[in-house]
Order: C-alpha cells, then structure tokens, then sequence
C-alpha cells in the first residue's frame, strides 16, 4: 500500500493527480467558510459585475458573487459523482464477479444484456432512468451508478474470470466453500486493483455526466450552486458576462482534469512491470 | 470474415435490440404519472382520462402493451407521438438522418486532427510536442460538450461573429449556409474525440515504432517514410477503428448536448423534447433507434478491422 503510494508520487500525472484531488477535497470541506461572500447573497449593485477585486471572478444576474458559489457548489457536485462512481462501481463489481464465478449460460447470458444494456449510450441511459424517478440530485447520482454499473461488470468480469482459474480458487473449491465466500473472500479482494483505477476515472465522467445533467435541468435544482446548473442560468447572459459561464466550466474542467490524471497515476503505480 | 461470423454478429445485434427495448420499455412503463394524465392535464374528466386510456392501450397487461408496441416496431411503426399526434418514425428518422450529418463530419475532422497529432507525439516522445498534446489530450476529456460549446458559441459567434450562434439551415437547400450552422456542432463533438483518439494513437504508435518488424524495416534500409506509413502506421491504426467506433456510443450520448445547445434539430434533440413532455412512444423509438445505430457502428467497425488485418479471424 505504501509502496504503491511512493510509486503513485513519484509519477508526474499521480502527484498532479494528487494534489488537485487534495485541493479539491479542502473546498468540499471547508469552500463555504472560505467563501469571501455569502454565496446565496443577492446585491443589485453587483449585478454582472466584471471580475476584479471585489469580485474575484465577477457577479451573476443576482449580484451573487461567482467566485463563492463555486467554492461552495463543490459539496454538490463533487460528493455526488463520487457516490454515484461508488455505487455503480459496486454493483458492477458485485455482477461481474458472480458471472465470472457461475461461467458456463449464466455468465454468456449476464454478459451479453449487458453489451445488449451498453449499446445505449451512458448519458441517454441517465437521462431515462432521471426521467423516470424524477429530477433532482439525488435521482441524478443513481441515474449515472445505473449508467455506470454494466461497464464495471464487464470490467470487473473479465478481471474476475483471470482470479477464477488461479489455484488458491481452486483449493477453496476443493474445500467445499461456499459461493458466496468465494465470491466475497477469495475473488473480489483480487480483482480491486483495475477495478479502482478505472473507478477513479469514471469519477472525472461522472462529474462531467452529473454537471450535464443539471445543465439540462435534471440534476440538481436551483437555487443550488451547482456548477453545471450555473453554466445553465448563465447561457441567457453569455454576451454580457460570460465569465459566468467559464468560471464554473474552469471548475468542472480542474475536478475532472484531478480524476483523470489520479486514475493514470494509479495504473502506472498500480502496474510496476509497466515502466514503459 | 466468413458468412457464418456475419451471421453470428446479426444474431448478437438482434438480442441487444431486444434487450434494450425490453430496458426501454421497462423503464418507460414506470415513469410516475401516467401518459394519459400528462396528455389531458390536471383537470381532466375520469371519462376522458379512461377513454384515452383505452384509446392508448393502457388498460392492457403490460406484456401485451409491449408486444403489440414490438409488432409495431417490426412492421416499422413506431407509434404515434403523444405531443403531435404524428407518426413518431418518421420524425425520428428525419431528425437521425440530421444526427448522422453531425456524426460522420465530426468523426471525419477528428481522424484529420487525432491522427496526425498522435503521431507527432509518439515521434517527439517525452518532448514538448509530447507534453503538448498530452495536455490538450487531458483538456478534452476533461470538460463536458456543453461547456465547450458554450465557450466556442461565445469566443466563435459572439466575440469574433464569425459564425451563426444556433438554428438549422438543412444542406440540400442551402449548402453554404448549412455548413456554417453545423461548424460549432462539429468542432465540439469532434474536439472531445481528438482527445481521446490523439491518446490513442499515440500510445499504439509507441507500441509499434519498438516492434521488431519495424526495426527490420529500418536496418532493411527502407526510408523513413515508408517505414513510418506501411509499417507502423497501418499496425498502429488497427485498434484505433475499433476506439473510434466504441466513441460513436458516445458521440451519439454526445449529440444529445451538443444538439440541444445549438438548436440542431437531430435526434438527440428530438429525445430531449421527448422526454421532457413525457412522450413516451418517441422516447422509446428514439432511444431503440439510437442504440441500433450504435450496434450498426460497431458491425461496421469490426469488419473493418478484419479488412485492415488479414490476421484476424473471426469465427
């Protein structure tokens, strides 16, 4: 674990990886203490305000300062697409490894409706599934788990199907363990390693999914500080104040640009024979 | 590629079509509120609410509304739309065919762009070039299509007024026009793929320039250019078809966004607007229609490859 760290640090993408999820995490923890202005403050002289020293990245139609509503929309956005990333990834994980684990119709049948399940794209997906429950945030994160979970399966599937012909499953077959110790017990402690690295980086999708969403109104709701839903208030303005518009886009861009290269990171540091 | 491979791919796509219309139609059916609700409004009479109820079949067992949607599917008939009272294929045809427009351009400027990229950075490894493209590489899969549209509408239309901002002009009547109402769409779909193929490319291409078949050809002295184009090119660019066609998954996730900001009347727009008035016969034959293209894609994809590998042998 150790070792994987000091290898993660010390490739570039893993450390900038790194240090940008930190930084990120700081702003969840803390963004609306460190919001210079009440981000839900309304200040009619503020209104559009360019941005400068009073406001840092200038005001919205409201005279709500930018700067501090994105610090603060970081506690919806960035908690939900991980939770969504988590649940999906559970799911998928749990799924691929019973496939793997039954082999023979049951894993041909699982695997194909899910190919079958994949041939609708992930965004089109989420937006049935919120369709279906209703907008709002919280449905939004289990649109995107749901959209995520049969590429997780067939990720953790054929991880699993590796772990499956090795000898230690086989002595715990030959013990006459059960099947459900050698799915929790045996094989999934096994098959963490790809499936984190590719769960990181769907984290980066699922803020960017979770941001489309509330742009089109489905995902969180106003007055909320979301970012894509401030991108979405902010279109009507985009003559006028467009850094409404490319202040929270920056912020989406930073949070998925930190997953992404944290995902890469861990491949490489995950993977030490591949050093090339 | 033999006849029964193509066949054993038909099958394949056949059941996918049939699961998701089993996923479509499931989820479909669970949306809270009925469609007769929806289509009379709040202060509609029991009589006229069970009267359209009928009209629509849903007073039938929902195993029975599916198969007579499916027959209709086979027959070719989608279904009337709620929202219009029109035939719901059609319209959704028309508006794939405007999609696809938007797909096939952008999926041609990206080759034009990722390719060329790709290679400088597997030439150039570890340079500038290299970091270079890697960090654009990083930009792109970063940032969602509505914000790259959004910026490009504000730096391409709004600053420099370059080009229109939104609307459809259709090409068969005014080509010129036409072309310059799909600019933005298309370098937004195409931007975020330039990302993700260029990546590829690359990291096929450095696999490749350190295979012995490419050494040979060096110290078998051929030139640089031939060695670069035959050889290694040709080998790099194998799995790139079939990234390319997983992408089309996306691209057509893509649309959806990218449509809508532009007032593209595609498909994926069409599917927004659906969804929004809960117009349940277009949701289900955009979202069908939307997933055949996808499975069609990847066909196309993977006999493509088998054309470019005379290795590969499907069976």
């Amino acid at each position: 674990m150790t070792d994987t760290f000091a290898r993660l640090i010390r490739t570039p993408q893993g450390l900038a990886g790194l240090v940008l999820i930190l930084l990120l995490v700081l702003v969840v923890l803390f963004g609306p203490s460190i919001a210079p202005v009440n981000p839900e403050k309304m200040d009619f002289m503020g209104r559009f305000a360019k941005p400068g020293a009073a406001h840092w990245l200038g005001g919205d139609q409201l005279g709500r300062d930018v700067f501090s509503r994105i610090l603060t929309g970081a506690r919806t956005t960035i908690p939900m697409a991980v939770g969504a990333t988590l649940a999906g990834t559970l799911a998928g994980a749990l799924l691929g490894t019973l496939s793997a684990y039954l082999g023979g119709r049951a894993d041909e049948f699982i695997m194909r409706t899910v190919d079958a399940v994949m041939a609708i794209p992930g965004l089109l997906l989420a937006l049935l599934v919120v369709s279906t429950l209703g907008k709002g945030d919280l449905n939004a994160m289990l649109a995107i788990a749901v959209a995520f979970a049969p590429g997780m399966t067939r990720i953790t599937r054929s991880v699993a199907l590796t772990a499956r012909r090795m000898d230690y499953v086989n002595a715990a077959v030959a013990r006459g363990e059960s099947g459900a110790w050698i799915v929790f017990r045996e094989m999934l402690p096994n098959v963490t390693a790809p499936v984190v690295v590719e769960s990181t980086i769907r984290v980066a999708f699922a803020i960017m999914l979770f941001a489309t969403l509330s742009f089109l109104g489905l995902g969180a709701q106003p007055p909320a500080s979301d970012w894509g839903l401030m991108i979405s208030d902010a279109r009507v303005y985009l003559h006028q104040a467009p850094w409404m518009i490319i202040a929270p886009g920056a912020a989406i861009a930073v949070a998925a640009i930190g997953f992404n290269l944290l995902g890469d990171g861990l491949r490489d540091a995950m993977n030490p024979r591949n050093e090339t | 590629m033999s006849l029964s491979w193509f066949l054993k791919r038909l099958a394949l796509i056949v059941y996918t079509l049939l699961i998701v219309s089993v996923v479509v139609f499931g989820i479909t059916q669970v949306l809270p509120g009925d469609a007769a609700q929806s289509v009379l409004g709040e202060n509609a009479t029991p009589a006229a609410l069970a009267a359209l109820r009928v009209k629509l079949g849903l007073d039938q067992p929902v195993l029975v509304q599916f198969a007579h949607w499916l027959g209709g599917v086979l027959h070719g008939d989608f279904g009337t739309s709620i929202r219009t009272g029109q035939p719901v294929g059609p319209m959704m045809f028309t508006a794939l065919g405007r999609s696809l427009i938007l797909t096939v351009l952008s999926l041609a400027l990206m080759l034009v762009i990722a390719v060329p990229l790709g290679i400088l950075a597997a030439l150039r490894r570890g340079r500038a070039a290299d970091v270079g493209v890697g960090l654009i590489s990083y930009l792109g899969v970063s940032v969602p299509e509505f914000v790259t549209a959004t910026v490009l509408l504000i730096v391409l239309a709004d600053w420099l007024q370059l080009l229109p901002a939104t609307g459809y002009v259709p090409l068969a009547e005014h080509p010129i026009e036409g072309l310059k109402h799909l600019v933005l769409p298309v370098l937004t779909v195409s931007l975020v793929l330039v990302a993700h193929v260029s990546r590829m490319v690359r990291s096929e291409m450095v696999d490749v320039l350190h295979s012995d078949y490419v050494r040979a050809a060096r110290l078998k002295g051929l030139p640089e250019r031939v060695v670069l184009v035959r050889h290694a090119l040709r080998n790099a660019l194998i799995p790139v078809v079939t990234i390319v066609a997983l992408d089309v998954g996306y691209v057509l996730g893509g649309i959806i966004v990218v449509e809508e900001i532009f007032a593209l009347p595609g498909i994926g727009r069409q599917l927004i607007v659906a969804i929004e008035s809960r117009d349940l016969p277009a949701i289900q034959a955009g979202a069908l229609i939307m997933a055949a293209t996808y499975a069609v894609a990847n066909l196309i994809a993977d006999m493509v490859c088998a054309l470019l590998d005379r290795r590969i042998q499907y069976d």
